[in-house]
């Protein structure tokens, strides 16, 4: 399973990235986490609002900093 | 009428705070307030209550309001008008529509790759940092509503003509090749309950004061020292209204900082009290939130270097022009 945040690196994105990371220990799941920074990367999955959470290069979630049990909740609807 | 002055006074300007504070000033601390030291701790412990208990409560509120109105929906609604009154609903909506300074840039690429025009979408990015409700309120608690409503009508006013110029530029080649054309992801937002709406109004104001903070402890510190500690002529020497370069001073000066407009605030404040003309302060406080390097430097990545300079020029005459009106007229605004 591959996890991409996507953002510029304002403090919510790195959030973001903290929660994911506290969540996919908690699950045990074997995931990759990659941040993307770069603006036309992220425009090809069309969200007006980061950060935003893509599993398996579908976006889950966007605008929102999620708590490490929100993304556990999305993750396991993967 | 004495009810509305009573309501002003009462929860935007707080006489109670500043009698309190004014209490424990000269009972526990033994300090006079009318002298230097006295004079700048009221100020402080004041202020800096009064815009957090504001802040908190314009946050909750506001951010309840805007839940209604995601990015997502305004591009919808944007997509069915054309020209000026795209652009005057574009400019309306900005002031509504939550967003950080750091989705500028994908929310720029997604309104255009759904076809909004170019002039639209500055004039959007015009309007949102520079006017949004929270702030238009402490504007009011802190100079008076005639003032924080003019500051809303030529904020919008400026989106809008921002947005008309750089419309008649034709310049969509000035944009990068991959903002266009990019997906539109028409997720359906689910539909937040009562619940969802407060949870999100909370979020939001944890979040945003967590941002902000220290800006508002820097402002009101520097509004401080003003206001207690460095004397009026020399600030009127430099900033007065009789100056013709006081304008453009504050609005060059303002440009490249990067604050938020709370922090700006009480440092206004504390300038007009000092004598400096309200457009020379509202230019300032414009000039910081409408344009800053930050916010900039993601400009370039999306918009070629022609467009950006014409873009950060216009929005700058926009604004000092601003400041002399009000340097001129703003005396039938108090």
């Amino acid at each position: 399973m591959i996890i991409k945040i996507l953002g510029s690196g304002c403090s919510n994105c790195m959030r973001l990235e903290a929660s994911t990371k506290v969540a996919i220990e908690k699950m045990g799941l074997p995931a990759e986490i990659v941040k993307v920074t770069n603006m036309k990367e992220i425009a090809l999955y069309g969200v007006m609002r980061t950060p935003a959470l893509v599993v398996d290069e579908k976006v889950v979630s966007f605008g929102k900093v999620l708590s490490p049990d929100e993304v556990v909740e999305l993750l396991q609807k993967a | 009428m004495q009810v509305f002055q009573w309501i002003n006074d009462a929860l935007l300007k707080m006489t109670w705070l500043s009698d309190g504070i004014q209490w424990l000033v000269e009972n526990v601390f033994k300090l006079s307030i009318d002298e230097r030291l006295g004079g700048s701790i009221h100020f402080f412990l004041y202020d800096v209550m009064k815009i957090f208990i504001l802040l908190s409560v314009l946050i909750f509120t506001v951010s309840y309001i805007q839940s209604f109105f995601p990015p997502e929906r305004t591009r919808k609604i944007l997509g069915r008008y054309k020209g000026v009154t795209a652009n005057l609903l574009g400019a309306l909506l900005g002031t509504i529509t939550p967003f950080c300074s750091c989705s500028s840039i994908p929310l720029f690429i997604g309104f255009t790759s759904a076809g909004l025009p170019l002039g639209v979408t500055f004039s959007f990015l015009i309007s949102s940092p520079l006017v949004d409700l929270a702030s238009v309120i402490l504007l009011a608690s802190i100079f008076n509503w005639k003032i924080a409503m003019a500051y809303v009508v030529f904020g919008v006013i400026l989106a809008v003509a921002g947005g008309t110029f750089i419309s008649m530029l034709h310049m969509e080649d000035q944009i990068e090749e991959f903002v266009f054309q990019n997906p539109l992801l028409e997720m359906d937002q689910e539909t937040m309950t009562k619940r969802d709406r407060i949870k999100y109004a909370i979020e939001q104001v944890n979040e945003i004061i967590h941002k902000v903070w220290i800006y508002v402890l820097a402002g009101v510190a520097i509004g401080a020292a003003i206001h207690n500690w460095i004397p009026q002529d020399i600030i009127t020497l430099i900033l007065g209204k009789n100056n013709w370069f006081s304008v453009p001073l504050a609005t060059l000066v303002g440009i490249p900082m990067y604050a938020d407009i709370f922090g700006t605030l009480p440092i206004a404040e504390a300038l007009v009290v000092k004598g400096i003309g309200i457009g020379t302060a509202l230019s300032f406080m414009m000039a910081v939130t409408a344009l800053s390097l930050p916010s900039i430097i993601m400009l370039k990545n999306v918009v070629k270097t022609k467009l950006l300079v014409l873009f950060v020029g216009f929005v700058t005459i926009g604004i000092i022009f601003i400041g002399y009106l009000f340097n001129a007229y703003g005396y039938l605004l108090f």
